[in-house]
């Protein structure tokens, strides 16, 4: 494949991303150090298809979406849409592009404007996209509700009447009001029960066939990434670690940790536990952080290297990328 | 992408809300009407409104029904309920009711009408004063919590410094250095523009780099200054102002409004810092909506349950301080009556004739306490996190 036709073919790329939040102590709020929070993430993801974005919680996921929103500022790395680079962006710069990126919130409960109807709330995407007419916009409305498995009725109700998977599917409707082609489904399905992630999931993938859309889903369940996403971002602590085909990652991970995360799936035998403690090591202590491999203290297979030098993020099969030494040795 | 194109596939039942149909002011009502003195709260406060609507029209006018000011010296200090000596009085000096419902004052005027007149200042003097309170508390508020991130450059101090001192020096009719501060301002303001596209690229010579230095962000200044008026007790604040500015009762509500705003901006501050953060606010902004509408549409509704609350208890406050300042003789000139210039005329004569000092007092208890009453119910009935507690 030819580069320009490749280019087409991304939907979104990113580039080394960075995002360090500044510490703050004291009485004159001096910064006493920086949460690396995003610390170097890179990955594409096609037109319309799924890539997943795994990682235990707090290693930076959300920051990743928001950055891609343009919700927060980035301080370092690009973001190319659609082979646009809206990484320097302004708020102004921005509004236009804004419809085409939309996303699904982690909490049902705080994702819906508890003073607006769900009706009201899905209309003001549809005020966005200009259309002006009363009933026109009543119309696109009832089809919206429709398409997320809602009855149309329910658009005078407010967020509160409804359970965690009815806002979720409400949520969907206002991401696709405006008609974007880029979804990020941030831990859609984390809240919910077992029985009504499954549907939110089938939705999800019907729309997808429907409408076209790529997605960017973000979860800490291998196993529901495995079901739904074509390529596989593993994340720790700011960084991915690994990036390659879904089936890649499941069949042939090279990072010791996507290893763990895979011996971890109950079902896929009895394999070491993650330990609470994986979350300690210190995220704060930018000086330790600053160079070798973020992952060292967990890792089985440390060597010297690991310890004084930085890991890069490197090729190390077609479309498999991976950010340890020994895994480029293989 | 085109939504009219695609079919939907109806796999599964449409899905139906859980909860019944119940809006959020039923559910207000709901918790609002349990609560008694609340209530009780409420109906005072309405009945209040009355008294006072009523007490424009009837009092008011050329040839009012309840003249407040006309003065009987014959029928002075007489006792609610006493009749008027007719044989002393003109035809047009008897009281409406034929009998003084309230009694007379020193000069014999009825204490009814006075009363009635005095509602009224009260009510507007507590509603303006408030409304001029939560419309600053707001729109201050609402920018330390939404934009305080934003830094304000030197140069911004600066040239608002100018203006502000051009225009008070043009004001004090120092005409001439005034209006060169005010065209160095104009000057400073067409440079900064004309030089806005250049200086983005170009670095900056170091004394512009100085002027374009972050000096405090917004929301800092601003919650310094509501520490700065906090820090005055608000009351002598008041009384020192109204010394100084021509007593009237428009000066009276401006003064209590601009000393009052504080609250509210510390509480509509907090209440953004909050929002600002949930997942709606930001999924309105991901959705392209722009900050006005943002503000207005999304955050301030959730916002207000506090500043209504606030406002109520507020409106009260501003009546015990406009009643406080009418009795030590700042308040609105005679001869219009309010509630404290009443009492405190009644209280030369507390031992002849009392309820000149008590009709006045108690109506002023009741009708703060109603107020706070109202406004507490009002807090416990919009709060979420209280409402387990009923
Ligand atoms: N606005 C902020 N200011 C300071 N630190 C922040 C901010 N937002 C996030 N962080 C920090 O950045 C890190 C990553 O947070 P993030 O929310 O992206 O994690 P996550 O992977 O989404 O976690 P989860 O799975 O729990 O949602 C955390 O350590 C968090 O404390
Ligand atoms: S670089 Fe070293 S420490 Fe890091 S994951 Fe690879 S082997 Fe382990
Ligand atoms: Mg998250």
């Amino acid at each position: 494949m030819n580069s320009k036709n490749r280019n087409n073919h991304i939907i979104l790329c990113v580039k080394d991303l960075k995002k360090y939040f500044p510490i703050r102590r004291g009485f004159l709020q001096k910064i006493s150090g920086w949460v690396k929070a995003v610390d170097g993430v890179s990955f594409e993801i096609e037109r319309g298809k799924t890539m997943g974005l795994v990682g235990e919680s707090g290693c930076g996921k959300t920051t990743v979406a928001r950055l891609i929103l343009k919700l927060l500022a980035l301080d370092q790395g690009k973001i190319i849409y659609q082979g646009l680079d809206i990484s320097g962006f302004s708020e102004k710069e921005m509004r236009p592009h804004r419809k085409e990126i939309q996303i699904v919130f982690q909490d049902p409960f705080g994702s819906l404007n508890p003073r607006m109807t769900v009706g009201q709330s899905v209309e003001e995407g549809l005020r966005i996209l200009g259309i002006k007419s009363h009933t026109m916009r009543k119309a696109r409305l009832e089809k919206l509700m429709e398409m997320v498995g809602m009855s149309p009725d329910s658009t005078d109700r407010y967020p509160h009447e409804f359970s965690g998977g009815q806002r979720q599917r409400i949520g969907i409707a206002r991401a696709l009001s405006v008609e974007p082609s880029f979804i990020i489904c941030d831990e859609p399905i984390s809240a919910l029960d077992v029985s009504i992630q499954a549907q939110i999931i089938n939705l999800l993938k019907d729309l997808q066939d429907q409408l076209g859309l790529s997605y960017l889903f973000i979860s800490h369940d291998l196993n529901v990434v495995g079901y739904l996403c074509n390529t596989i971002a593993v994340m720790y602590m700011g960084q991915v670690m690994e990036y390659a085909s879904a089936e890649e990652i499941f069949d042939n991970p090279h990072h010791p940790y996507t290893q763990s995360l895979l011996a971890a799936i109950p079902d896929s035998g009895p394999g070491k536990k993650l330990e609470p403690t994986l979350l300690k090591e210190d995220a704060f202590d930018s000086s330790a952080a600053l160079q070798g491999c973020k992952y060292r203290s967990m890792c089985s297979i440390e060597a010297p290297r690991c310890r004084k030098e930085q890991v890069l993020f490197e090729k190390i099969g077609e479309g498999h990328f991976a950010r340890c030494w020994k895994a480029m040795k293989k | 992408m085109n939504l009219n194109e695609t079919t939907v596939t109806k796999d599964f039942h449409l899905e139906e809300p859980l909860a019944p149909k119940q809006t959020r002011l039923e559910e207000f009502w709901l918790l609002f009407g349990q609560n008694r003195l609340a209530i009780m709260g409420l109906l005072i406060f309405i009945l209040f409104f009355c008294c006072a609507i009523a007490g424009l029209f009837l009092t008011s006018g050329s040839k009012p029904i309840f003249d407040p000011s006309l003065i009987r010296l014959e029928e002075k200090l007489r006792p609610p309920f006493s009749k008027p000596n007719l044989d002393l009085l003109e035809p047009n000096q008897v009281p409406t009711l034929n009998f003084y419902l309230m009694g007379t004052d020193d000069l014999g005027r009825d204490v009814f009408a006075r009363m009635l007149q005095g509602a009224w200042v009260s009510l507007t003097v507590g509603f303006v004063a408030v409304g001029i309170s939560v419309l600053i508390g707001i729109f201050m508020g609402g920018i330390a919590g939404y934009f305080g991130q934003h830094y304000i450059k030197i140069d911004h101090i600066l040239w608002t410094l100018f203006l502000v001192s051009g225009t008070g020096l043009v004001l004090l009719d120092v005409t001439l250095s005034g209006a060169a501060l005010l065209l160095l301002c104009l000057a400073y303001i067409v440079y900064v523009v004309l030089t806005r596209h250049r200086s983005r690229k170009k670095a900056h010579s170091s004394w512009r780099a100085m002027l374009h230095t972050n000096a405090v962000s917004v929301d800092t200044l601003i919650m310094r200054i509501v520490d700065i008026m906090l820090c005055f007790p608000s009351f002598f604040l008041i009384l020192t102002v109204v010394a100084i500015l021509p007593a009237s009762i428009y000066n009276i509500m401006i003064v209590i409004g601009l000393t009052s705003w504080m609250g509210t901006t510390r509480f509509v501050r907090a209440e953004f810092l909050s929002l600002r953060e949930q997942d709606f606010v930001a999924a309105a902004k991901a959705l392209g909506i722009g900050n006005f509408r943002i503000i207005f549409r999304h955050m301030m509704p959730n916002a207000v349950a506090p500043v209504l609350v606030s406002a109520t208890i507020g409106i009260a406050s501003a009546i015990l301080t406009e009643a406080g300042l009418s009795f030590l003789g700042f308040g609105v000139p005679p001869p219009n009556a309010t509630w404290g210039n009443i009492l405190s005329g009644g209280k030369n004569f507390i031992f002849d004739a009392p309820w000149l000092t008590f009709i006045p007092g108690i109506t002023i208890l009741i009708v703060v306490l109603s107020f706070n009453l109202f406004g507490e119910g009002l807090r416990d009935a919009l709060n979420p996190k209280l409402r387990e507690r009923h």
